[in-house]
């Protein structure tokens, strides 16, 4: 059965849709991961212009961001405090982001940027999982200490900045600066690219910012709401790239989908399925590459025409 | 109005005993509106007409025009790169030529060119003067064989069926992404190499129901629109949540 995408302006198999939306949603509550950064590269391997599934993908992650960051509320770990900071420097990379989107999309290099986004970072967290998953269970232990003994202290330059903030239930007093320009650099991501930027974000709070690891999650989801919910706004006003119908169909069975993940997590071994993940992302890493690199079945291509 | 025409010419050649009219030529369409609903996956519309003689018939489609910008992949380093561009202004966004036999037989290319029938006689013009002719023309035949690819473009030689000499019919087809817009329809009658008389009839492809709704809102409230689909997935969020939490 198809369905006509109003904005998208192209008719699709509506269980293609709905098979896609659950099958990332599954993933997404069973790994933790928001699904951003699978669902928008499948959705363009389906035939929806990137443009649209960047917009679009944006509005999907508020739904599932809402529903996550009100169980951490329930619970307390949402530093508000922080979580404001974030956000302000979040909307404005998004800003920024809309706007450099809109001016490569007319100079026709929108495509080209997504999908090179889309091999680097799939490529990057792919590549990592990967790398922690493969040597078991022995190796891991060390490499996670390495890391989480590289303290706060050690970041002298950060403590120099101005505009010093107290965060008191994170128990920082660091400088807005760094938080803000986290924030700004994932708002950029969610404008470019339809992903939450949670897997960027999350790191740079416990290994740059210091910040307790029970308030990370649920302070960065509170980011993502509102900088997602923004950046929506702001792909609907600017590009009109976001399509309402194709965001609900996904979102009907997205929902469903990440809350059995969610209850299957605990009874799967992770072990293996995070090596599952790792080699999905680093397929459609390859995938995109692929298309970058062949020579094309025709080298020429016809924009976005303006109707006089 | 024309279609009761059409009758009356069908009527009138049935029976025979009336001599050829002063109208040589009529045609018309079994669909107006092409209405572009939620579950539209292309459509067909039937062409129709009649003649008062022998002759050859030719007909163009064409959907609203569109500037066209064209743009060519050059290698960068590993990858493609969209490269050097070519903007074509005003080109046909949908066109269709179908005839009963191949347009060279028919009419002399100068009349073709002129009347623009035939893919290479589409008229497109770049914004800017001063391009090489070679590129231009490379570029202009990379738009005719992607629209092609994409069936927005189409030439039917053959495709247009007479009967006795008088009555012809053709199939014209209008795939899923059809743009949407005022199409006119040309009806040429050729004898002896000369356009001995033509018609036109519009159609309307647009799009109805609740994807135009959408697609019209999104595009003049596209602020509020946005608003809209953004409180609809915190909606959704928050109610699956709200759904999980009890079971």
């Amino acid at each position: 059965m198809q369905i006509y995408l109003p904005i998208a302006e192209m008719s699709v198999n509506i269980f293609l849709v709905l098979g896609l939306g659950g099958v990332v949603g599954l993933l997404s509550g069973l790994f933790g991961v928001g699904g951003g950064f699978l669902m928008t590269p499948l959705l363009i391997f389906v035939g929806i212009p990137p443009g649209v599934a960047v917009g679009t993908q944006s509005v999907q992650i508020v739904a599932s961001s809402v529903s996550g960051v009100l169980a951490h509320m329930r619970r307390g770990n949402v530093d508000f405090h922080m979580g404001a900071v974030l956000t302000g420097g979040g909307v404005l990379g998004s800003l920024l982001g809309v706007l450099l989107f809109n001016l490569l999309k007319q100079t026709g290099h929108i495509d080209l940027t997504i999908s090179l986004g889309y091999v680097i970072f799939l490529g990057a967290v792919g590549g990592f999982m990967m790398m922690e998953s493969l040597p078991g269970a022995m190796k891991r232990k060390p490499v996670n200490l390495a890391l989480a003994s590289r303290g706060p202290g050690q970041h002298m330059w950060m403590h120099g900045l101005p505009f010093k903030m107290r965060f008191r239930r994170s128990k920082l007093y660091v400088s807005a600066i760094v938080p803000a320009a986290i924030g700004m650099l994932v708002g950029l991501l969610v404008a470019l690219m339809g992903v939450g930027g949670g897997f960027l974000m999350v790191p740079a709070m416990i290994y740059l910012l210091g910040m307790p690891t029970q308030v990370v999650i649920g302070t960065s989801l509170l980011q993502i709401t509102f900088v997602t919910a923004v950046t929506g706004l702001l792909q609907a006003s600017i590009n009109h790239s976001v399509d309402v119908v194709l965001a609900v169909l996904l979102l009907l069975v997205a929902v469903f989908g990440a809350q059995i993940g969610a209850r299957l997590a605990g009874k799967i071994k992770g072990e293996h399925l995070r090596i599952m993940l790792a080699a999905l992302v680093l397929l459609v890493a390859f995938r995109l590459a692929l298309e970058l690199v062949l020579t094309p079945a025709d080298v020429f291509s016809i924009g976005d025409g303006e109707t006089p | 109005m024309k279609r009761r025409f059409f009758l009356a010419a069908l009527v009138i050649m049935a029976s025979s005993t009336v001599k050829a009219q002063d109208v040589p030529l009529v045609a018309d369409l079994s669909n107006h509106l092409v209405a572009i609903t939620t579950g539209f996956t292309g459509t067909d519309v039937l062409l129709f007409g009649a003649t008062d003689g022998p002759g050859d018939i030719a007909v163009v489609v064409r959907g609203p025009a569109t500037d066209v910008p064209v743009r060519r992949k050059e290698r960068f380093g590993p990858i493609w790169v969209n490269g050097s561009s070519v903007d074509f202004v005003e080109v046909p966004s949908y066109y269709r030529v179908a005839s009963n036999k191949p347009l060279e037989d028919i009419a002399p290319q100068l009349l073709l060119s002129r009347f623009q029938i035939g893919l290479e006689n589409i008229r497109m013009t770049p914004d800017q003067e001063e391009l090489d002719a070679e590129l231009v023309q490379e570029f202009r035949e990379a738009v005719v064989r992607l629209k092609l690819n994409e069936d927005l473009y189409d030439e039917g030689l053959g495709a247009v069926n007479l009967m006795s000499n008088r009555l012809f019919r053709t199939e014209l087809h209008f795939p899923a992404h059809v743009p949407t817009g005022t199409y006119l329809v040309e009806v040429y009658l050729f004898r002896n190499g000369q356009i001995t008389s033509a018609e036109i009839v519009p159609l309307t492809i647009s799009k109805i129901g609740v994807g135009a709704e959408i697609y019209d809102f999104a595009y003049n409230w596209a602020p509020f629109y946005g608003l809209i689909s953004v409180l609809l997935a915190a909606a959704a969020g928050w109610a699956a949540s709200a759904a999980f939490r009890r079971i």
